[in-house]
């Protein structure tokens, strides 16, 4: 389903962030990437999520090519993906239930099917009786959990993660992890980055190392 | 597949004009900004095309007014007359006696007052003359033939004003699309500006949107039809403008209109100028925010 074959990023000043990594991962699997902090873990998942184009090699998502994939074609890759981002990316400016009808509207998905499946995703992450909040007004923990409901929302076959528990407290970090597990067994294939490498390897998953930018 | 796309124009036109409603103020003041500038080209086509109305309804035929001299004898006028008759290029000629000048002088509404105001007849017996060709050299050339011959005082051809005015127009036109090309990329300038500050405060939104599978026609479209609708509102604005101006100078061409016994007034343009106005300042307002919202686009996400 993803495949990797010698893939470098090199970004603008020199840094390289990514050096020759190759791997596969099958379709339903659960990974986690762990590494340090600047390994290489985030640019891996933008990648994946053709966020960014790699500078070397091939990166294959199903059948198509990243590197050589047309720019008109790029968002509809994209769609393929539920992303979370380390930095939540929520819109301070709209409510919870806002937040997660974006991706519904930007597939044309609006209306009673929009809001049908907006208050299903809200109540897969507990956040159903909040949905008139707004996101300043959400703990750390739940501001997560409405980043997840964003990304599930438009049941993507691909669930990217990246540091989801970073700056949470354990039981949230472990209620996080458990959502996750969750979409995994329904048959979502789940990418988590995370530096968190006992956590990772106590949850079952298959776990990726990276170590400055290469897979150990 | 329709319905879906119908109703993600929907959704954006209204994400607009809320925005538009909750920023009032300034949407009030940007629809002024354009209306003024758009105004300015529209105003200077008016009276141009006033000018050239009022041209137009002067432009007869071009004839020449041959005034005799004022102490000529009997005789001379009558050799004139003779002359005429023997003149190739003439359709026809007749003579207006000085006297008879005279009274239609008196009568006529506006001038009535002067002629009241002199105590003899200071008008000069006259031929008027229709030449058969209305090429203006040929013409010129027999005003200035004409001029030479004895006992006349004065040779004038009436058309030469209406071709300075016709010149005039001419001029006045390529003024119109010279100032309109230049307030035209103003305003593409400050429509585009406006598009790229409401994207600054935007930014997250297109982030997020783009990062998560937005096509760039999805991300721009709120804009373009932000772009449209102030182009909209600043050329029916602008109308808005021309119309209170013409009015209101009309107040005082009527005044001098009275003046002259003219009943011209200046007439605002037809249909056809006024959509030419909205349409462009639409296409204006599109253009901008297609400029602004790519670069910024690009910007954003450079995949």
């Amino acid at each position: 389903m993803i495949r990797f074959d010698q893939v470098g990023k090199l970004y603008p000043g020199g840094f390289e962030a990514l050096k020759k990594v190759s791997f596969e991962i099958d379709k339903g699997e659960l990974v986690f990437i762990t590494g340090h902090s600047g390994a290489g873990k985030s640019t891996l998942l933008k990648l994946v999520a053709a966020l960014e184009r790699p500078t070397s090699g091939t990166v294959l998502i199903g059948q198509q090519n990243v590197s050589k994939l047309r720019p008109a074609a790029v968002p509809y890759l994209r769609r393929k993906f539920g992303m979370v981002f380390q930095d939540h990316k929520l819109l301070y400016d709209r409510n919870v239930f806002e937040n997660v009808a974006l991706p519904l509207s930007i597939n044309g998905i609006v209306g009673q099917e929009a809001a049908k499946r907006v208050r299903a995703a809200l109540d897969k992450v507990g956040l159903l009786d909040k949905e008139k909040a707004m996101p300043v007004t959400l703990s750390g923990g739940e501001q997560q959990r409405l980043a997840i409901a964003r990304a599930v929302v438009s049941r993507p076959s691909i669930l990217v993660a990246d540091e989801p528990t970073g700056n949470l407290d354990e039981t949230y970090a472990a209620e996080i992890m458990k959502l996750f597990q969750a979409f995994h067994q329904v048959g979502v294939t789940v990418l988590i980055a995370t530096h968190d490498t006992h956590g990772a390897a106590a949850s079952g998953g298959r776990v990726m190392h990276l170590d400055h930018g290469v897979l150990q | 597949m329709i319905s879906q796309w119908l109703s993600q124009h929907r959704q954006s036109f209204r994400q607009v004009l809320c925005r538009m409603w909750r920023n009032r103020l300034a949407t009030l003041m940007m629809l002024g900004v354009m209306g003024a500038t758009l105004s300015l080209p529209a105003l200077l086509y008016v009276a141009v095309d006033n000018l050239s109305r009022f041209s137009g309804d002067v432009r007869s035929e071009p004839q020449i007014s041959l005034f005799v001299a004022l102490d000529a004898k009997p005789e001379a006028i009558q050799d004139i007359g003779d002359r005429l008759r023997r003149q190739h290029g003439i359709r026809s000629y007749h003579f207006v006696p000085r006297d008879e000048a005279w009274q239609k002088l008196r009568q006529n509404a506006g001038l009535s007052d002067i002629a009241d105001g002199l105590e003899q007849n200071p008008l000069p017996d006259a031929y008027i003359i229709l030449p058969d060709n209305d090429t203006p050299e040929v013409i010129e050339q027999m005003q200035q033939e004409m001029q030479q011959w004895p006992e006349v005082a004065h040779a004038q051809l009436d058309t030469a004003w209406v071709k300075r005015l016709y010149s005039l127009v001419e001029l006045g036109k390529k003024a119109v699309a010279v100032l309109a090309g230049l307030l035209g990329f103003a305003l593409l300038a400050v429509i585009g500006n406006t598009i790229r500050l409401q994207i600054l405060t935007q930014r997250d939104e297109i982030e997020v949107s783009a990062l998560i599978g937005a096509t760039g026609r999805f991300i721009r479209r709120p804009f373009l039809y932000a772009g449209a609708l102030y182009g909209l509102g600043g050329g029916l604005v602008a109308w808005l403008f021309l119309w209170g101006v013409v009015d209101l100078f009309n107040l005082s061409v009527d005044d001098l209109a009275r003046l002259y016994a003219s009943d011209f007034r200046l007439q605002m343009p037809d249909w056809q100028a006024a959509l030419a106005l909205v349409g462009g300042a639409v296409g204006l307002g599109w253009l901008g925010a297609y400029w602004s919202a790519s670069r910024a686009l690009s910007d954003i996400d450079p995949l």
